[in-house]
């Protein structure tokens, strides 16, 4: 028998509300108690209205490049929900949700857009790291912080989140070798959105699934419908109850789209057919939970109507208070860049200057003590 | 008081600084049953168990940003890198991540981690063992770069790196890991970081070193019979300005050495600051006497591209023509 069978194995796949309002019972009845459900979907809403302000903000020179999150917003939201809110969201750019629900701040998510640095103060309750803008490098800090947590014997898990594109960089697969050989209970959740910026997901993954990377580290995998709320908590449930009893990481594939450009600098068009875009739109993570609920009785267009225009109102009170925040001080600049600062910093925080004469006029002629 | 190499000395302040704070914990390749490839971390595993001293997976990458999440959870990781050629895989995490942390978080997320690297030529070692990439890391805001010159600095020195709030870069340099020995004190000291110690006395000239290079200078300076002064500046950055100062201000003369390349090594920030600072003082050119401007050569050349202390005394005696 010199040919055996060393693994065969299988990627399972959940969907429970598909796009043409199937509902699952068996899988999705009582996952998401009903008045839950209504505070999810606010919180979509009021995500998605925010992407559209900041949009504008951006178009009106008001704001700074920004990356929309529409048409994901169920991946991170559905992470959040299931995870305790002291467990680690450790995000790149296209979580805003999940932060949102987790409590973060929308201003703080805003301010970082404005380019202002105190948007990524995270308030240390929410247990969320910063915005993180270089690929594919977070998930290694999402190990390290699982990993103390272990150390210090606590139940607190980490949840990161990348796409598509960042699986191709090194640091992801270090961090689930890290994870997997280490015992570190991390979630890899990667967002599937098919594209980063213009490059399709087939440069990045030429296998069936992402899921399956997962399965070279030995870490069970799931792939999700990542436009199902429902589907995502479920694997999320899952994910978790393995982290929190075995200490070891997950892996997740939440299939989604990006319905918008990769951020305010990028135009999709370039790349990519309107036929897909729209064949996308018509899986909608939030018209999909709409017409879920409007069909189970618990939501109307009223009700739909109402919830817009609230969330329209709060966004607006958002971006006010964010563009009436203080000025950021100069001083700032040198500030946090050591707990405790060099003299060198501390001479060009005080004097404006990196030439000597400027930082020591006295060396002058014209200076009093002049030589 | 014991006579101590350097990686006894720092075995001894990881051992001491492990026993008072358990948020310290040592993380790397070979560190743990293996004691390191130096046998720097030697007997701590077996002493401190197996989540303290830790054994990862062969990736620097990995040990730098998994290092960074412990830092940001509170420990107080101290990361090895095995040899200084291989910190480029994790020149991302340290310089897109840890050295920005507490800026761009405006101090909600901090880094508090020390990195110990063995660093520099000198042993016969294989390529990408013997190089001296300490201007890369000075050049990056953030970050501190520490680089003792012997056994009794280095435990103070290492001692004040994991207590520091920030990211620390604390180079070994290998090629004195075990060729000096000094008396260290069992008692628990530390050497603050930023600050150069005078080496001799001297009023003729000046030379500024740092890290396995002081010892070439010392014989140097003995060899050319003038009075010399010798700084080591013991931390790169912040570096110490106002002791050099001070000493070329009297001396009027300086010679820098360093191992690595001239081009952009910290040697330039030396001359430039010197010329900043002591212009009206100086009778001569600063001089540099450094690796030159090539790759570093496998070990049967190295000997020749290190500076070594005929090189040094013939830049210290041109120094004093001029």
């Amino acid at each position: 028998m010199p040919i055996t069978n060393a693994l065969t194995t299988t990627i399972e796949r959940v969907s429970i509300l598909d796009e043409h309002g199937n509902f699952d019972e068996k899988l999705g009845k009582g996952l998401i108690p009903d008045a839950d459900l209504l505070k999810l979907y606010e919180t979509m809403v009021t995500c998605r209205m925010m992407d559209e302000v900041a949009f504008k903000l951006q178009r009106s020179g008001r704001m700074g490049t920004y990356p929309q999150n529409m048409g994901q917003e169920a991946n991170s939201l559905g992470a959040a929900y299931a995870l305790n809110n002291d467990d680690w969201l450790v995000t790149c750019y296209r979580e805003n949700c999940g932060l949102m629900w987790r409590g973060v701040p929308i201003d703080s998510i805003l301010l970082h857009w404005m380019g202002d640095e105190r948007g990524n103060a995270m308030p240390r309750p929410h247990h969320a790291t910063p915005i993180a803008v270089p690929i594919g490098t977070q998930m290694l800090h999402a190990t390290g912080l699982a990993w103390a947590a272990k150390y210090r014997g606590e139940k607190r898990i980490s949840c990161t989140f990348f796409g598509d594109g960042a699986t191709s960089e090194g640091d992801f697969h270090e961090a689930c070798n890290f994870a997997a050989n280490l015992d570190i209970p991390v979630i890899f959740f990667c967002q599937n959105n098919f594209w980063a910026i213009s490059v399709p997901g087939r440069i990045q993954c030429s296998a069936p699934t992402v899921a399956q990377r997962g399965i070279a580290y030995g870490m069970p995998c799931l792939q999700v419908d990542g436009n199902d709320l429902f589907a995502v908590v479920y694997g999320m449930r899952k994910a978790i109850e393995h982290a929190r009893t075995t200490g070891k990481p997950y892996f997740i594939e939440g299939v989604t789209y990006r319905l918008g450009d990769h951020t305010t600098a990028d135009d999709a068009r370039r790349y990519r057919d309107q036929a897909e875009v729209d064949a996308w739109k018509a899986r909608d993570p939030i018209t999909r939970l709409r017409t879920y609920m409007t069909k189970k009785g618990i939501w109307s267009d009223a009700k739909d109507a109402a919830l817009r225009e609230a969330a329209e109102a709060s966004c607006m009170a958002t971006i006010e208070r964010c563009e009436q925040v203080e000025p950021p001080v100069r001083g700032d600049v040198f500030n946090y860049t050591f707990a405790d600062l060099p003299a060198d910093l501390v001479t060009q925080r005080e004097t404006g200057h990196t030439h000597s004469l400027g930082q020591d006029p006295s060396q002058l002629p014209s200076a009093s003590n002049a030589r | 008081m014991a006579n101590l190499t350097l990686v006894q000395a720092i075995n001894l302040a990881l051992i001491q600084e492990m026993e008072k704070d358990d948020r310290v914990i040592l993380l790397g390749e070979d560190v743990g049953n293996n004691g390191g490839v130096f046998r720097v971390t030697e007997g701590l595993q077996k002493r401190f168990g197996a989540n303290r001293v830790v054994d990862t997976p062969l990736a620097e990458s990995g040990i730098i940003g998994t290092s960074i999440g412990l830092a940001m959870a509170g420990l107080r990781p101290v990361p090895e890198i095995q040899f200084e050629g291989f910190l480029g895989p994790a020149y991302d995490q340290l310089c897109s991540h840890a050295a920005r942390m507490r800026t761009r978080t405006r101090g909600a997320f901090t880094v508090p981690m020390t990195v110990r690297v063995p660093v520099g030529g000198g042993i016969h070692a294989p390529e990408l063992h013997s190089d001296s990439p300490e201007a890369f890391y000075t050049h990056q805001p953030g970050l501190k770069v520490v680089m003792p010159s012997g056994p009794y600095d280095a435990k103070g020195l290492l001692i004040s790196a994991l207590r520091d709030p920030d990211p620390v870069i604390f180079f070994e340099p290998k090629r004195i890991y075990r060729a000096i020995r000094e008396e260290v004190p069992e008692d628990e000291y530390t050497i603050p970081i930023g600050k150069a110690r005078v080496v001799c006395e001297g009023t003729d000239l000046t030379v500024v070193s740092w890290g396995a290079s002081v010892i070439q200078c010392m014989q140097a300076i003995e060899a050319c019979g003038r009075s010399v002064e010798l700084i080591d500046l013991r931390t790169i950055y912040p570096m110490d300005m106002e002791t050099v100062e001070a000493s070329v201000s009297k001396t009027g003369r300086c010679v820098i050495v360093h191992e690595a390349p001239r081009t952009c090594g910290v040697g330039s920030e030396v001359a430039t600051q010197i010329m900043e600072k002591c212009f009206l003082h100086l009778e001569a050119p600063v001089q540099r006497v450094t690796g030159f401007d090539t790759i570093m050569p496998y070990y049967k050349l190295e000997l020749e591209y290190l500076p070594d202390a005929a090189r040094i005394q013939r830049g210290i005696e041109d120094c004093l023509a001029y």
